[in-house]
């Protein structure tokens, strides 16, 4: 178990230090939450509308941009060739990635978007909501953008296919998350049962992705 | 069913059964179609319109029998490791994806004038979409990679965790409140559909099996014979 922290921990230290890490997730977060009043423009109580769905394609996306920093640097160094013959089992080095991911990019940007949510008029009322089902879903984000960075490590254009691999697997995470978000204002007895099922979903992934993942990079080893 | 692993006799058994294929696909189409376009009455409320029905269910029936042929032949490819099976999930999957896409043009085209919209966002029609999105990242993942037997490993992956869409796809207008209607030929208390509507969907179906067996057979064994010129040009290249 040691080594399992300590790769997490490793993970985790290597996102913060180098550039583009969490930072940078940050960062497109924010750009992407101005140019959507641009683009739409600023009527404020449109936007309140706009904002729960918004901010969850924006987690969504920036999860997904973060994702080459998964595998990529450790297969382009050969610390993941290592790993693979290392002595802790390929399953938990994806899950040891996966939840270095989580709390090194979802787990902040979850935690931040109630905030970021007021350049959006966000409603007062869903700050908890949001950030509760944000922090529960993108963890399984996280698990999921391991499993598809672990599919492209190695490929030269990566970027185009991950997007395309991974984001149908993203759709039942933001129809429960935004229907766990907005139950508040609309259905409230609906915040529950959303809120169970996100939980399920990461629970789920929490078992099989990193087998999946596991899986995928030893198929790219062999 | 090993013995037929062996790409040279699957080849040649498929020589033998493909003019069959062809032959019961091309009169179950032409029954098929006489019967749901000139014989099945018109529906009371939808007109002439219920016809589309006719092309879209079977479809969608096939979308989702291409999605787990895909899957169980990349499962068979993960645990026997047969080429051959690589192959069958490798060519099903863009006749599949053909399919999704005749399944959900023909459904916008009906629910234009019988629900007033070409397209809503609803539990079935969402997830169908997700699936050819699935379809389309599989195939992606073909093209990405150049080494085949790495391909269809990691290609074998990305199909086995898609395939959690299939169920969700067969049992969104039950789990959920939908536009769509709800099953009604597989059922617990037998069909609710009127024989004159059901024979013809039933021989359309089975045109639409037919239509896929062919193609795929046609498709594998292109796929086989690709696979053997490269391998002859690559050894032409180093000997």
């Amino acid at each position: 178990m040691t080594v399992f922290w300590s790769l997490v921990r490793r993970d985790l230290v290597l996102t913060l230090r180098q550039g583009g890490g969490a930072g940078m997730a940050l960062g497109f977060f924010l750009t992407v939450l101005v140019l959507l009043p641009l683009g739409i423009g600023p009527d404020l109580n449109f936007l309140q509308r706009l904002a729960p769905g918004a901010l969850w394609i924006t987690l969504l996306l920036s999860v997904l941009l973060s994702t080459d920093r998964i595998f990529a640097p450790d297969y382009e160094d050969g610390s993941l060739e290592l790993m693979t013959m290392g002595p802790m089992p390929l399953e938990l080095v994806a899950l040891a990635k996966s939840v270095a991911h989580w709390l090194g990019t979802g787990l902040p940007l979850a935690i931040l978007a109630p905030g970021l949510g007021v350049l959006l008029n966000l409603d007062t009322l869903l700050f908890g909501p949001i950030m509760l089902a944000m922090v529960l879903g993108s963890l399984a984000l996280s698990l999921l953008a391991c499993l598809g960075a672990a599919v492209t490590v190695g490929l030269r254009r990566g970027g185009m296919i991950i997007s395309l691999l991974i984001l149908p697997l993203y759709v039942p995470v933001l129809i429960f998350g935004v229907a766990a978000t907005n139950s508040v204002t609309g259905v409230p007895e609906l915040f529950g049962p959303s809120m169970l099922i996100l939980t399920a979903i990461s629970l789920a992934s929490l078992v099989l992705a990193p087998i999946a993942a596991a899986a995928a990079v030893r198929a790219h080893m062999t | 069913m090993q013995a037929y692993a062996n790409p040279a006799r699957f080849n040649a058994l498929a020589l033998s059964v493909l003019p069959w294929c062809a032959g019961i696909t091309v009169l179950l189409f032409a029954v098929g179609l006489y019967y749901s376009l000139v014989v099945a009455p018109q529906d009371y409320q939808q007109g002439e319109t219920v016809r589309i029905m006719f092309i879209h269910v079977p479809a969608a029936w096939m979308a989702l029998a291409c999605y787990s042929v895909m899957a169980l032949a990349s499962a068979v490819a993960i645990i026997w490791r047969h080429p051959l099976a690589d192959v069958a999930a490798k060519t099903a999957a863009p006749i599949g994806a053909c399919f999704t896409f005749l399944a959900l043009f023909t459904g916008s085209l009906w629910g234009k004038p019988m629900w007033g919209t070409w397209w809503v966002w609803d539990a079935r029609l969402t997830s169908v979409f997700v699936l050819f999105l699935l379809y389309l990242g599989y195939i992606a993942i073909w093209q990405a990679i150049e080494e085949p037997a790495r391909a269809a490993r990691l290609a074998a992956i990305v199909a086995l965790v898609g395939f959690i869409n299939v169920p969700i796809i067969k049992y969104s207008v039950e789990w959920w409140n939908s536009l769509h209607q709800p099953a009604s030929v597989l059922r617990a208390d037998g069909p609710a559909i009127h024989s004159s509507i059901l024979t013809p969907l039933l021989i359309m179906a089975g045109a639409y099996t037919m239509l896929f067996l062919t193609l795929h057979l046609i498709a594998m064994r292109t796929e086989i014979m690709k696979r053997r010129i490269h391998n002859m040009e690559q050894a032409e290249v180093q000997g």
